[in-house]
């Protein structure tokens, strides 16, 4: 008796779409061509879903970063010679304004959703400034530290301050030029409209979005973390 | 090829085991309350792993020996993808022979460490420093000197920064070399004061590393006399390796009149025992 | 059974009305091979960099032998090339130690986490699953250059501790000398870099220069080097987990990939959660070095027979927790790709499907996730609490099951096999037998009680040499001989392979097995004389076995490199299948054209290790042939049990 080993077309578009979220998830699942590669990008099929898994990554191992540093936190707060510094009041006006930019990049990513890039491309320049802002606000902050002669290695409290808010700003940096950059694109390919590349333009907003609301969760958690632990 | 393979792999296993069995090299005896219980856990996991290292290699060099493919042998292996059941059952043995060793592999550990030093401990203190020991004896009052790190100062022979006018500290003794008694248990609060360093006896079956900024009590109980080499075991810098001293367990009677000794004539005392021979008495080193 | 319909597929690239537009390979020499955004180019450039590093590592380990068996024997030549490091030709203690401590860490990062990962699985990971690259080219070309600058960092921490040590002159070098001595803490040490070993404690890291030679320059370059080195992995991680999630051509699921893909999905978990943990450690060190904080500087040391004011209250044993959450799954990060690589060489070459396929997968998983959680062994007589070190202590010895299941699979591949010794295969069955006889003693380490006196002892030496110094690198060595053929579109020379392997299998055994009985004595570790102690006396012997084993195994591997180079060029040319393999990458030419698939990506249809199928007209299925017709199939696979299911074989429901 003979058998035919193979499989049946059911199982093999379930093989293909085992990765997160699912066959749809994304909008990218059953677009994948014969030739395994998946969408448009020209080099060996970056697709769309690609920056949402790459973003949700590069979070994690941030995640991790900062879970390390909380972790020396705590323990070094256990230790001797902490003294806690009066965090300067400027903090509350940078948490309200990278809490409004995570409000306005997602009014940003929601509207590209419904195709109107103007009100998408608006929004992201909102907020943009608005992380420019808090950045800025963040570097008031420093100076009025410094003015009370509180610095990086004055005592624990200070040098953590200093460090994670320091290192929480070069990641949000980064995201500072990772907008530009998506902006800058946008106003170049925006008259594409092929099914392409707006599923490229959706997937890297998403990106963006995620790395974003990141940053922000980080901040409100850091800024909780300097005040309450003490 | 398989064959030669094979017998390589037994033979290697034969020379490796008898490398341990022989005992040409093993670990110099034990000289603490704790150490049998130590020797007889060691014995017992290296007879396991040993049994399992051995079995295994044997069992890899049987396959090499039986299966290798013949010349023109158009036959072929066994379609096989496994068999859970098997895979249970070896995955369970190991589970219950790892989790028993585990268990085991804490008692010496919980009867050093779970509780504190009993009362009427010989207690000392211990400054490492890159790269010397110093062991701090509180002398006749059986009190310990504050030591303030501020006055230690080398160049005067104050290695743990005692403060000569207190008079809790003017009987105070600090020598290079780790004297004992015997049939106590002996405490030994440990700090350095530059970088890590490790406290090592093989034959006390223990070890503790020395960390600048805590204070670790640690506690054992010598029940063999003797004289043994100290070493340190964490680098600790240039020197590491001879950052040497010696452990001397003395009768009880003998470290009494020991602490009662004015300083020159303890020193004089301390230079007296570190003479005698390396090791237990009568032992060949 | 014949519900189980044949799929012919077209595979044609217009297919897709021309959605997909590929790019021509680079021409211009640089694009090509220099900053390359083919992940097989950077495989390659990976490869070369661990190939470079394993040689300065191996020769550092040479002359470290050299010192401990003949501490006093005047070397002409050591004095020539290092006048201060090794004065009259005979090192100095301080040499030493950054003799060890370079190995150490070149050996660690540059090798064993470049080689199995960033090499064998950037060019074999895509390829496997059916894709055209990497999903993020570019910032796979940029991980490859991060690390690249890595080395170069801490290559320079030699240049600027030896100073004048080091008579080989450099323009450059006296200028980096005096800019490290300005801006680094100092320089000039006469040592070949740090001296803090590879896992760099402090104080002894912290301090600089008032801690002794060896801890100027250099260290705040060696620390550097790590940190860079810690975000060219994260950049590597992250690509791999994505293409791998994203990127299966179709029919690849999860559970027909072949077990290496998995090893480096698993790896790159690993690497993705623990390098964080290193950076921040190493953020820290050096905000202690440089910045005056106090996170792991505490008060009131005497250094130097001068008070330290300036730091307080810090912890050492801080940098240890972060070290080793880092540490631990960095060992797992070196074995798991040599665990791939051997399984899939062993099936290959026993011409047998791998025995329990699934119980693998579960078994790399549970390594990996239990790595995470036993750092504490490495510290329990840090003076950690001892309730802490029961815990790790526990946890650490269930991490040898999955282990245990492993081994047993591996034999159960070979049992009842028709085993091909190539030389592939012989490096993948010493996997085995070493993985073995190191992964043991780590279950004796992993005992509180008994670390109590093993713990950095010749012992522990002995232990990790065994498992990462060889098992890991021999899963390397089996990978390079295994894929060569792909790569270069040559074979390496088969004479020359297993002149190669017998003496290096041998040799290691006779170095690593008498370091173990040298650790029960009592021998500690990063000793640079043994002459200071008399219970070490009787190691005497052994010590110089060692060596002279260590002499004849290192000239060895100039063999391997020597055929290596010499296969480039002169090889036999290999054809698209000398193993008879199954998977992917044996489906395409030799070496692989730009694009890998030539815009041809197959489809899977079967699990990775389909070999010794009856009646299939060959011994072997690969996984893209479309459909075979097998008799008794059915059959045999109910009476196997359950884990043929799990293999993606579908004939039938
Ligand atoms: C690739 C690298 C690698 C791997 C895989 C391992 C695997 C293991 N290691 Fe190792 N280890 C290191 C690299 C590695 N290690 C390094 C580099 C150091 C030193 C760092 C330094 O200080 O510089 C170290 C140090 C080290 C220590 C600290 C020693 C000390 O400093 O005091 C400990 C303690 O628990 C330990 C334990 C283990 C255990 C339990 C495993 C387990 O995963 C092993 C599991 C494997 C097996 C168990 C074998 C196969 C099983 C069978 C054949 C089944 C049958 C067996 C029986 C029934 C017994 N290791
Ligand atoms: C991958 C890791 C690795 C490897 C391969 C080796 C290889 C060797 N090691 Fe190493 N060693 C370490 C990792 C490694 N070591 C670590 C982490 C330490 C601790 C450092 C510290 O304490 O801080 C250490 C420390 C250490 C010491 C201890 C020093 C001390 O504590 O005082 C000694 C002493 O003899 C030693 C010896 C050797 C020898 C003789 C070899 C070998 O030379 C044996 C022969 C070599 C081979 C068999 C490999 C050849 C490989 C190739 C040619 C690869 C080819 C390339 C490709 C396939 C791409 N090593
Ligand atoms: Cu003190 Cu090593
Ligand atoms: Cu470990």
């Amino acid at each position: 008796m003979a058998t035919t080993v193979t499989t049946n077309t059911r199982e093999r578009v379930r093989g293909t779409n085992t990765s997160l979220g699912g066959p749809r998830a994304g909008g990218n699942g059953g677009r994948r061509g014969p030739n395994g590669s998946n969408g448009g990008a020209p080099h060996g099929g970056a697709g769309p879903q690609h920056y949402r898994i790459g973003m949700w990554m590069a979070v994690a191992s941030i995640a991790m970063l900062f879970a390390a540093l909380t972790s020396a936190y705590v323990m070094r707060a256990g230790g001797s010679g902490w003294d806690d510094i009066q965090l300067p009041s400027l903090l509350w006006v940078s948490t309200g304004l990278i809490i409004a930019s995570s409000v306005t990049i997602e009014v940003a990513r929601r509207a590209l959703r419904r195709d109107e890039p103007a009100t998408y491309k608006r929004w992201l320049t909102i907020s943009l400034l608005l992380g420019l802002g808090f950045l800025i606000s963040q570097v008031l902050a420093w100076r009025q530290l410094v003015a009370q002669g509180i610095y990086l290695a004055s005592n624990p409290h200070s040098s953590f301050f200093y460090l994670l808010t320091g290192l929480h700003g070069l990641h949000l940096l980064g995201g500072l030029l990772g907008l530009s950059f998506l902006l800058w694109r946008t106003s170049r390919t925006l008259r594409d409209a092929s099914q392409q590349a707006v599923q490229k333009r959706r997937a890297l907003a998403d990106a963006a979005g995620i790395y974003w609301h990141f940053m922000d969760g980080l901040w409100v958690y850091l800024f909780a973390l300097l005040f309450l632990w003490r | 090829m398989g064959r030669v393979f094979g017998a390589l792999l037994w033979l290697i296993t034969l020379l490796t085991v008898w490398m341990f069995v022989s005992k040409k090299w093993w670990l110099p005896p034990a000289i603490t309350e704790h150490g049998p219980a130590y020797d007889r856990q060691f014995m017992l996991s290296i007879t396991i792993v040993g049994i399992a290292f051995a079995g295994a290699q044997i069992a890899l060099g049987y396959m090499l020996w039986r299966y290798g493919a013949r010349r023109d042998d158009s036959t072929r292996g066994i379609y096989s993808h496994g068999n859970n059941r098997v895979e249970m059952l070896c995955a369970g043995i190991t589970f219950v022979i790892f989790v028993v060793m585990a268990v085991f592999g804490q008692t010496v550990w919980a009867s050093l460490h779970f509780h504190d030093a009993p009362p009427g401990s010989a207690q000392i203190h211990v400054v490492a420093q890159q790269f010397q020991w110093n062991f701090h004896y509180p002398g006749a009052d059986g009190m310990f000197g504050h030591t303030d790190p501020a006055k230690i100062k080398d160049a005067e022979l104050n290695f743990v920064g005692l403060d000569e006018t207190e008079p809790a500290a003017k009987d105070d003794q600090v020598v290079p070399v780790l004297v004992v008694p015997i049939n106590r248990d002996v405490e030994l609060l440990m700090t350095s004061k530059d970088v890590t360093h490790d406290l090592w006896v093989p034959e006390l079956r223990f070890k503790q590393d020395v960390v600048p900024g805590l204070n670790i009590k640690v506690h054992f109980k010598p029940v063999k006399t003797g004289r043994f080499e100290l070493a340190c075991a964490e680098l600790c810098g240039q020197l590491h390796f001879k950052m040497k001293s010696f452990l001397i367990v003395v009768p009880e009677a003998d470290y009494q009149a020991l602490l009662q000794m004015p300083q020159a004539q303890f020193q004089a005392r301390i230079t007296e025992l570190n003479k005698q021979p390396l090791g237990l008495p009568g032992q060949v080193y | 059974m014949s519900e189980a319909v044949p799929m012919p597929e077209t595979h044609a690239p217009a297919a897709h009305g021309g959605a997909v537009h590929h790019h021509g390979p680079p021409t211009s020499f640089i694009r090509k091979y220099i900053f390359s955004i083919d992940h097989k180019v950077i495989g390659i450039q990976y490869l070369l960099l661990a190939m470079f590093s394993v040689f300065i590592g191996m020769v550092m380990s040479v002359l470290m032998r050299m010192n401990l068996t003949w501490p006093a024997k005047h070397w002409p030549l050591l004095a020539k090339i290092f006048p201060l490091g090794a004065p009259d030709g005979v090192m100095t203690p301080e040499f030493y130690l950054s003799l060890v401590t370079m190995h150490g860490t070149m050996m660690v990062f540059f090798v064993l986490t470049t080689a199995p990962q960033g090499g064998f699985g950037n060019y074999f990971l895509p390829i496997q699953i059916g894709a055209e690259d990497m999903a993020f080219p570019v910032l796979n070309m940029l991980s490859f250059w991060v690390t690249f600058v890595g080395l170069v960092v801490l290559v320079s921490a030699i240049f600027v501790e030896s100073s004048a040590a080091f008579s080989i002159s450099l323009n450059a070098k006296s200028a980096l000398a005096k800019f490290a001595a300005k801006y680094l803490g100092g320089g000039g040490t006469g040592t070949l870099g740090p001296i803090g070993g590879w896992t760099g404690y402090p104080p002894l890291s912290a301090l600089g220069q008032s801690a002794g030679p060896g801890q100027g320059a250099g260290v705040t370059l060696w620390i550097t080097s790590i940190a860079i080195f810690c975000v060219a992995s994260l950049l590597g991680a992250l690509n791999f987990i994505t293409t791998l999630l994203n990127m299966r051509t179709r029919g690849m699921s999860l559970m027909r990939m072949p077990l290496t893909c998995w090893s480096w999905f698993t790896t790159a978990i690993l690497a993705l959660l623990s390098f964080p943990v290193l950076l921040a450690g190493g953020i820290l060190l050096l905000l202690d070095r440089h910045a005056g904080t106090s996170f792991f500087i505490p008060g009131n040391l005497v250094v130097s027979d001068k008070l330290v004011t300036e730091h307080a209250g810090g912890s050492p044993i801080l940098w240890q927790h972060l070290f080793w959450f880092f540490g631990h799954p960095e060992v797992y990060i070196a074995i798991l790709p040599g665990m791939g690589a051997t399984s899939h060489i062993l099936s290959t070459f026993a011409r047998k499907p791998i025995f329990g396929y699934r119980a693998m997968v579960f078994a790399m998983f549970a390594i990996g996730l239990l790595g995470f959680f036993v750092w504490g062994h490495h510290m329990f007589l840090s003076g950690m609490s001892p309730y802490s070190g029961m815990a790790f202590s526990v946890l650490t010895l269930t991490i040898g099951v999955p282990s245990a299941i492993k081994t047993f699979n591996w034999l159960g591949t070979l049992w009842g096999g028709r085993i091909r010794f190539t030389v592939p295969m012989l490096f993948a069955i010493g996997f085995v037998s070493l993985f073995v006889a190191g992964g043991i003693t780590g279950l004796v380490l992993g005992q509180t009680s008994l670390d109590l006196s093993m713990h950095d002892t010749y012992f522990v030496l002995g232990h990790f040499h065994l498992v990462m110094g060889v098992a890991a690198i021999f899963g390397m060595f089996a990978g390079v001989y295994f894929w060569f053929p792909k790569m270069f579109g040559r074979m390496m020379n088969d004479k020359l392979g297993y002149i190669h392997f017998w003496p290096t299998f041998i040799g290691v055994y006779a170095i690593f097995i008498p370091m173990h009985v040298m650790g029960l004595v009592g021998m500690p570790r990063r000793y640079s004389s043994f002459t200071e102690y008399t219970f070490l006396n009787k190691t005497h012997p052994l010590v110089m076995f060692v060596t002279i084993a260590v002499i004849v195994t290192a000239f060895t591997q100039i063999i391997f490199f020597f055929n290596f180079f010499w296969s480039l060029f002169k090889g036999k040319p290999a054809g698209d299948n000398p193993w008879e393999a199954t998977t992917l990458e044996w489906a395409i030419p030799s070496p692989p054209p730009h694009d890998n698939f030539a815009g041809n990506v197959p489809t899977v249809y079967r699990g990775a290790y389909e070999f010794a199928v009856p009646d299939a007209p060959d011994d072997y299925v690969m996984q893209h042939t479309p459909d075979i017709t097998v008799a008794n199939v059915p059959a045999r696979m109910a009476e196997e049990g359950g884990e043929s299911a799990g293999n993606g074989h579908n004939g039938h429901h």
